[in-house]
């Protein structure tokens, strides 16, 4: 009864927004094509693939975009080098999604498919976007609905389930004429099968040999969370140029909070060169049941050792360079650029060990590792 | 979470409704910096969406890591 009036009062507050008067025009997304490679390497894992976007306006009050996005992925982690064997696999996703102009409010629908051998997931998304205060305000309000299907390569009989329901309200304000701040907030709950059907954690024993032994994880069957983030980004003369900040707060009811926070620099070289130069510290505490290593078997009634809710920071750098490079030979086509992204990342963990380093149990030096990130992609505008 | 969602909606309505009708203090004329390549939020959506993709496979934190997608009111 009680989620019966919040999805009510989500309704309203959604068509109490749409139908506003207001008196500033919208407008649909630019109709873009876009082509890019990944690759992402670190921790003896290794993901590369394609992703591509293509956007296209139908009429004057539709805009719709379809994305297909890959990752092949070659892992010999941490968890694996611990106690499994090396794996390969592929996750595909598929995107669709329908932009609607509608009175001065564009509406947004879309639905989402990501497939792997032993993990389905697919989400359905509704948004609206509005413009006030003559247009110096955006407000977005979006809800999105989630459902994983979890399986297990070792055991066809395996399957669990998991739903997800997301909540998002972002702003984006005109200060000043070289000032522009943005705020998010996003709450996610979930429900079902979240964790991992391979991970295990480790737990003391006398009686083995290392000294200690693993057990599968298991985790709450709910968790919620919220974050909200900051943002500005203020235009200098020079170039052009801008620079940017924003920081985000995060906390869930696993006892996990986190922030990080971004500065960075954006420089145009005669319109043919943008130059991108940020960087990015990320920083959480551990869940309330995380450990590296758990004093007997079933010490707690929830177990995790899954280093992504271990204590840690991460620490990146990234350059972007655009080329903005003549189209003239097709004539359908307004605009190209050529990309370049690269992004070094540090990871330090303050209470996940490396087991294959070697020590005794719970003495083993902490884990750490480096990741490089590049993306290399052509945007065509038509 | 609830009260807090639907807080932030109630007031998110409310600003929006009290003032749609106040005068822009920057006016169309003088938004040409802010549409600048330099000051877009979501130049690249491709690459920025495969950014926090690979921020949330290895960070415990989700959500409230995009931009805004709003413009910035030069259209």
């Amino acid at each position: 009864m009680a989620k019966q009036s919040f999805f009510r009062l989500i309704a309203g507050a959604l068509a109490a927004f749409v139908l506003l008067p207001v008196a500033h025009a919208q407008v649909l997304p630019d109709d873009r094509f876009d082509l890019l490679y990944h690759s992402y390497e670190g921790d003896q894992i290794t993901i590369t693939g394609p992703s591509l976007l293509a956007r296209k306006k139908i009429g004057q009050k539709v805009s719709v975009s379809a994305n297909y996005y890959v990752d092949e992925i070659s892992s010999a982690s941490i968890d694996v080098r611990s106690y499994a064997s090396p794996y390969t696999e592929q996750r595909n996703e598929f995107s669709l999604s329908a932009d609607y102009l509608v009175g001065e409010t564009i509406l947004t629908a879309g639905y989402t498919n990501s497939d792997e051998q032993d993990f389905e997931a697919q989400t359905a998304f509704f948004g609206v976007a509005q413009e006030v205060f003559g247009g110096l305000t955006t407000v977005n309000l979006s809800y999105a609905r989630g459902w994983d299907e979890i399986g297990q390569v070792t055991d066809p009989e395996f399957f669990r389930e998991a739903d997800r329901r997301l909540y998002r309200v972002g702003l984006s304000q005109v200060i000043t004429k070289n000032l522009l701040l943005t705020f998010d907030f996003e709450g996610i709950t979930d429900e079902g099968f979240l964790n991992n059907s391979y991970r295990q954690v480790r737990f003391r024993d006398p009686g083995d040999a290392r000294g200690y032994r693993f057990q599968p994880e298991l985790y709450p069957e709910t968790r919620t969370s919220s974050a909200f983030s900051l943002g500005g980004r203020y235009f200098i003369g020079a170039g052009p140029s801008a620079v940017y900040a924003n920081a985000r707060t995060y906390s869930d009811t696993w006892g996990i909070a986190a922030w990080n926070a971004e500065l960075g620099y954006t420089y145009s070289l005669r319109s043919k060169w943008l130059f991108d130069l940020s960087a990015r510290h990320y920083s959480q505490t551990a869940a309330d049941f995380f450990s590296d290593l758990y004093p007997f078997e079933n010490a707690q009634n929830f177990l995790g050792r899954d280093k992504e809710i271990s204590t840690f920071t991460n620490t990146g750098i990234k350059l972007d360079v655009t080329y903005d490079f003549s189209v003239d030979m097709f004539r359908f086509l307004d605009r190209g650029t050529l990309n370049f992204s690269y992004n070094y990342i540090m990871f330090e963990y303050e209470d996940f060990r490396n087991i294959p380093a070697g020590g005794d149990p719970g003495e083993e030096p902490l884990f750490e590792f480096n990741a490089d990130v590049i993306q290399v992609y052509l945007s065509f505008w038509f | 979470m609830r009260t807090l969602i639907s807080g932030v909606l109630l007031l998110g309505c409310a600003v929006s409704a009290g003032c749609s009708n106040i005068e822009p203090w920057v006016k169309p004329y003088e938004r040409a910096n802010l549409a600048s390549e330099v000051m877009k939020l979501d130049r690249n959506p491709v690459s920025g969406s495969y950014m926090n993709h690979v921020h949330e496979s290895r960070e415990g934190a989700r959500g409230a890591s995009g931009s805004s997608g709003g413009g910035c009111g030069c259209n």
